[in-house]
């Protein structure tokens, strides 16, 4: 179902349960979120509060227990795996807290991974990620040979190499120091202004939250 | 704290249930099959030990003759004050498929050491001595023979297998050797001297000179442990990858108990505790394993023995405390040589280790390049076994080093081939599908190795069977020409039965045989009559010029395969036999004989034996007039069932043994076969539990779980069959070592080679499936993965 190219993540009432040994567990309890073409969105919120989950299902990496997921206007609540994962692999950049890169290919790889799976691998504009990453020195190393932030960055340059419309990232500057966060997040922000993709980023840095364009606060599985 | 310290370590199983499973069974496999051979050695042992101590010919000295002994010798011996007594042996044909060894005695004259069974004395004796007599056997023998048509069976059990002891008068008749003996027995210490000229052709052997049996078999039984040592090794491949990766899950536990206050000391001797513990427990179903193995492996290996030496061992397995020890020694000793490098390890662990598991899955460039030395080291050390070594255990040290080394090399190649395919590789998904499937090549490595010997040993023993099968079948056709083979009662029925044959049969001809010795060693010495039926089929392997008329002129002989190369004889050489010198005209193939053989004109050796056994003859007739020409032989002359074999039973026999000979052999191989698979199966399990983190990104980017678990489950085909690619020479190595090397050492005959593709298709086959059903689980698993389980490695928890 297509309801606007603009629109480009709409959650509406969605709410997700897990069930455990002590009973049902709820993580999400109705939450409505609208993210533009071109805008950015801080998604802040104590641990455990639900934000990684959000972002999951955003992804299609999980199914909410009720409500509605549309990306880019596609409806992905209840869609089988396949639509799933072609959206993940066309449309969705994930920036992963834990870095998640190919342990079995070099960096430069890893940065072309998923603009290849896409079919949009542009070796000048991943050069221009490499550069502005500073990554250009590391190309040929293999991730087990880089530092916690150099894999961070090349996590970064993975997501954003394919130009995804939907830019969705788990505490992506965790890893780094300052002035490196800083300047991450200003190619983010450059890519979002730039070629109108769309930023979902959860943070725990009210200073970075208060870079982007809006930012929602998550308690208790609700959005404040 | 001991106690804590080894529950918390024993926690770790109860958490990995698979892992421990893999664990016992890999060592169980193990054990199984390395004590199953053992125990089939063990029994096979005993008996010849049995068999040579039957009627204390360990402790008897021994009186013989070129053929059977006339009664009146022995008359004349103990006239003369010689203390013999004599023994009548022999087989008799029960019915189609049943015989039985018969030892005739006489009670009144045998020595104590002789004394093996109870007659009773006085008048008990005498049911034994009058007709019809009693024959006494063990259980097993008594059961084999129930219902034949024999005197009054009795039970002895200190009697060895396969044989039934009786008065000699009625062994005699039962053996139609009226007036004869076979040898006479006598204790040493009472010989009054020299053997007197009243009995001329006779030789006095002492006690331990017969006991060749267990000479003869060791090359047979050294076969069986060179295989149940692979099967061991292969088991233990299992083994060292399930402890391995537990040690390696584990290190954040011994960091943490060193913390607390365990000394590296303890730490090692409780892990070395744990280790015996699980041994114990796994060597134990080992050994009932095992047991089932040889229980099920023993009535062919019988038969095998029976049929090529001559050896009989019974078809049921006895019990030993000194094989189950020895089973439970090796499981414990295979498992510390499994965990000696874990051990190591913890033995040197910091406190300050990494709580993380090391990269398990991953070697280092400098491990591969010394796995790489040590392969290159052991096909060095194979190639001067090759060259300088001799004898059989150098030929078993060459194979060891093969494969061995092949084995160690197996992981650097296929490295070097995926490296070759990624960099060939267009499209993310086939770079990232060899990239992934280099870096897993450590964690499956053991896996591939142990799938690599077992192939490998398909293949060289598969080619080494049929070779041998081919060239055997058509010896057979060569060797066996005669249409029927005569084994008269006595000389003076053979002379009237080829009397009668004369103008009913197109040849008769003689098959004379005597002992003789070359260069000091006994060796058969055989007649030959100058006539087409050789000089058409005996299957020679060099020879010179002219070979059948200077055979036919008495001056020149034939000597077998295995002689030649025992003496380094060739054509044209001279040739010295006990009262006559010739030279050689010809070597010829003598496959299944372990004796030496040399071939003379039927008139050299009346000439050089005149008292040789006269009675076996070949005779030539039309095939389809055989079987009549036969029955008219038996009902003319009533010979019995056993004194007239066919060719087609003969071959038929001959085929048989052959076929069971390598049953063993081909059911080890099997067993092998389903180890590695199980070792496969063990890895990818253990693999596909830690490769979440290496997947679940390339999931997230957008390639469903299905898509992933057929990548899988293509990449485990992929490097079964790279394996089986690599067997391919390995195994046909391993073929040509067994035919050129290990025949030549162990039966002293060289087989040609032959190869066989169908077979390897088949076996190629036959791998990709236990490739298949090995990966079938953990493929299916990750195609059925939870997403919440993909999802927690981006979260906080891993």
């Amino acid at each position: 179902m297509n309801e606007g190219s603009e629109t480009l993540l709409r959650l509406t009432g969605v709410r997700k349960s897990y069930v455990t040994g002590e009973g049902p567990i709820e993580v999400l309890a109705g939450v409505d979120l609208t993210l533009q073409a071109g805008k950015s969105l801080a998604l802040t919120g104590e641990s455990g509060s639900g934000k990684s989950t959000i972002l999951h299902l955003a992804a299609g990496l999980d199914e909410a227990s009720a409500g509605r997921i549309l990306v880019a206007g596609t409806e992905i609540t209840h869609a089988p795996d396949s639509l799933r994962a072609r959206l993940r692999r066309d449309t969705v950049g994930l920036v992963f807290q834990q870095f998640n890169l190919i342990p079995s290919l070099d960096v430069a790889a890893n940065l072309a991974f998923q603009a290849r799976l896409a079919g949009r691998h542009d070796p000048a504009w991943q050069a221009e990620l490499a550069e502005a990453l500073g990554l250009k020195g590391c190309l040929h190393r293999y991730p087990e040979q880089l530092s916690g932030g150099q894999q961070q960055r090349v996590a970064i340059g993975r997501a954003l190499a394919a130009r995804p419309r939907l830019v969705l990232a788990d505490e992506p500057t965790g890893n780094l120091d300052e002035a490196s966060a800083d300047a991450v997040m200003a190619l983010l922000l450059r890519l979002v202004a730039q070629t109108g993709t769309g930023l979902l980023m959860v943070t725990h840095s009210m200073r970075l939250a208060a870079r982007l364009g809006g930012r929602l606060h998550l308690s208790a599985g609700r959005l404040a | 704290m001991i106690a804590a310290a080894l529950s918390a370590l024993l926690s770790h199983w109860r958490r990995q249930p698979l892992q421990l499973a893999m664990l016992l069974a890999g060592l169980a496999l193990a054990t199984a099959l390395w004590s199953g051979v053992q125990a089939i050695n063990a029994e096979a042992r005993a008996s010849y030990d049995a068999a040579a101590a039957t009627l204390g010919q360990d402790r008897l000295a021994r009186i013989e003759a070129e053929g059977p002994i006339p009664q009146d010798v022995y008359i004349a011996l103990r006239r003369a004050g010689w203390p013999v007594t004599p023994v009548v042996e022999g087989r008799l044909r029960l019915d189609e498929g049943r015989s039985l060894h018969l030892i005739g005695i006489d009670p009144l004259t045998l020595p104590a050491p002789a004394q093996q069974v109870d007659f009773g004395q006085g008048d008990a004796l005498l049911p034994f001595l009058r007709p019809p007599g009693l024959l006494f056997a063990n259980a097993e023998t008594l059961a084999r023979i129930d219902g034949a048509a024999l005197p009054p069976l009795r039970l002895a059990d200190r009697l060895p297998p396969g044989t039934a002891l009786g008065d000699i008068g009625q062994i005699q008749r039962l053996l139609r050797m009226e007036g004869r003996i076979s040898h006479l027995l006598l204790d040493p210490e009472a010989a009054p001297g020299p053997l007197p000229a009243l009995a001329p052709g006779l030789r006095l052997l002492p006690p331990d000179q017969r006991n060749e049996v267990a000479r003869l078999t060791d090359s047979f039984h050294l076969n069986l442990t060179a295989f149940g040592l692979l099967s061991f090794a292969v088991g233990l491949f299992i083994v060292h990858s399930a402890i391995g990766l537990a040690f390696e899950q584990r290190r954040p536990v011994f960091r943490t108990l060193r913390a607390l206050g365990l000394t590296a000391r303890m730490l090692t001797g409780l892990l070395l505790a744990e280790l015996m513990l699980l041994a114990g427990v796994a060597g134990l179903a080992g050994l009932g394993l095992g047991y089932l193995v040889a229980a099920a492996l023993l009535p062919d290996v019988a038969a095998t023995l029976r049929g090529l030496y001559g050896a009989e061992v019974p078809g049921t397995l006895t019990f030993r405390p000194g094989w189950a020890a020895a089973g439970l020694g090796i499981a414990a000793l295979g498992t510390l040589a499994s965990a000696a490098q874990g051990l190591w390890r913890v033995a040197r662990l910091p406190v300050l280790a990494p709580a993380q598991p090391r990269a398990w899955a991953m070697a280092s460039a400098r491990a591969m390049r010394r796995q790489g030395l040590a392969a290159g080291a052991l096909l060095l050390a194979a190639l001067g076994l090759l060259i300088w070594g001799t004898g059989i255990v150098a030929a078993f040290a060459l194979l060891a080093a093969l494969l061995l080394g092949a084995a160690l090399l197996l992981p650097l190649i296929l490295s070097a081939l995926l490296r070759g395919a990624t960099r060939l590789a267009r499209g993310p998904i086939a770079e990232w599908f060899w990239a992934d499937t280099r870096q897993q090549l450590p964690g499956l490595s053991l896996a591939l190795m142990a799938l690599l010997l077992a192939l490998a040993a398909n293949i060289g023993v598969g080619t080494m069977v049929s070779s041998f099968r081919l060239t055997f079948t058509g010896w057979l056709d060569q060797r066996l020409a005669f249409e029927l083979y005569l084994s008269a009662p006595d000389e003076a029925t053979a002379a009237r039965v080829t009397d009668w044959l004369q103008p009913r049969a197109d040849a008769v001809l003689p098959i004379f045989r005597a002992e003789t010795e070359v260069a000091g060693r006994p060796a058969q010495l055989y007649g030959m009559t100058d006539h087409a039926t050789y000089r058409d089929n005996w299957p020679l392997l060099a020879a010179v010029p002219d070979v059948w008329d200077r055979l036919a002129s008495g001056d020149w002989a034939l000597v077998n395969e295995q002689l030649a190369r025992r003496e380094g004889l060739s054509p044209g050489d001279p040739l010295h036999l006990p009262g006559w010198q010739g030279r050689i005209a010809a070597i010829y193939s003598d496959y299944g004989n372990p004796s030496a053989q040399v071939i003379v004109s039927t008139a050299r050796l009346l000439a050089l034996h005149p008292e040789v056994d006269r009675r076996r003859h070949g005779i030539r007739v039309a095939p389809d007039r055989a079987a009549a020409l036969a029955d008219d032989m038996r009902a003319t002359f009533d010979l019995p069932e056993a004194a007239l074999i066919d060719q087609a039973s003969l071959k038929g026999f001959s085929v048989q043994v052959f076929e069971r000979t390598f049953a063993v052999t081909a059911a080890l191989n099997v067993l092998t076969l389903g180890v590695a698979g199980l070792a496969m199966f063990a890895s990818l399990m253990t693999l596909s539990g830690m490769r979440l983190p290496q997947l679940a990104p390339v999931w997230a980017m957008g390639l469903t779980r299905n898509h992933l678990a057929w990548l899988d489950f293509l990449r485990t085909l992929l490097l079964a069959a790279a394996t089986m690619v690599a067997a391919l020479p390995l195994g046909l190595a391993l073929a040509w070592v067994l035919l050129a090397v290990v025949n030549v050492q162990a039966f002293g005959w060289r087989l040609p080679m032959h190869v066989f593709p169908l077979d390897w298709l088949r076996l190629g086959a036959l791998a990709l499936l236990a490739a298949a059903l090995a990966a079938a689980v953990p493929v299916r698993r990750l195609a059925r993965l939870a997403p919440a389980d993909l999802l927690r490695v981006f979260a906080n928890e891993r």
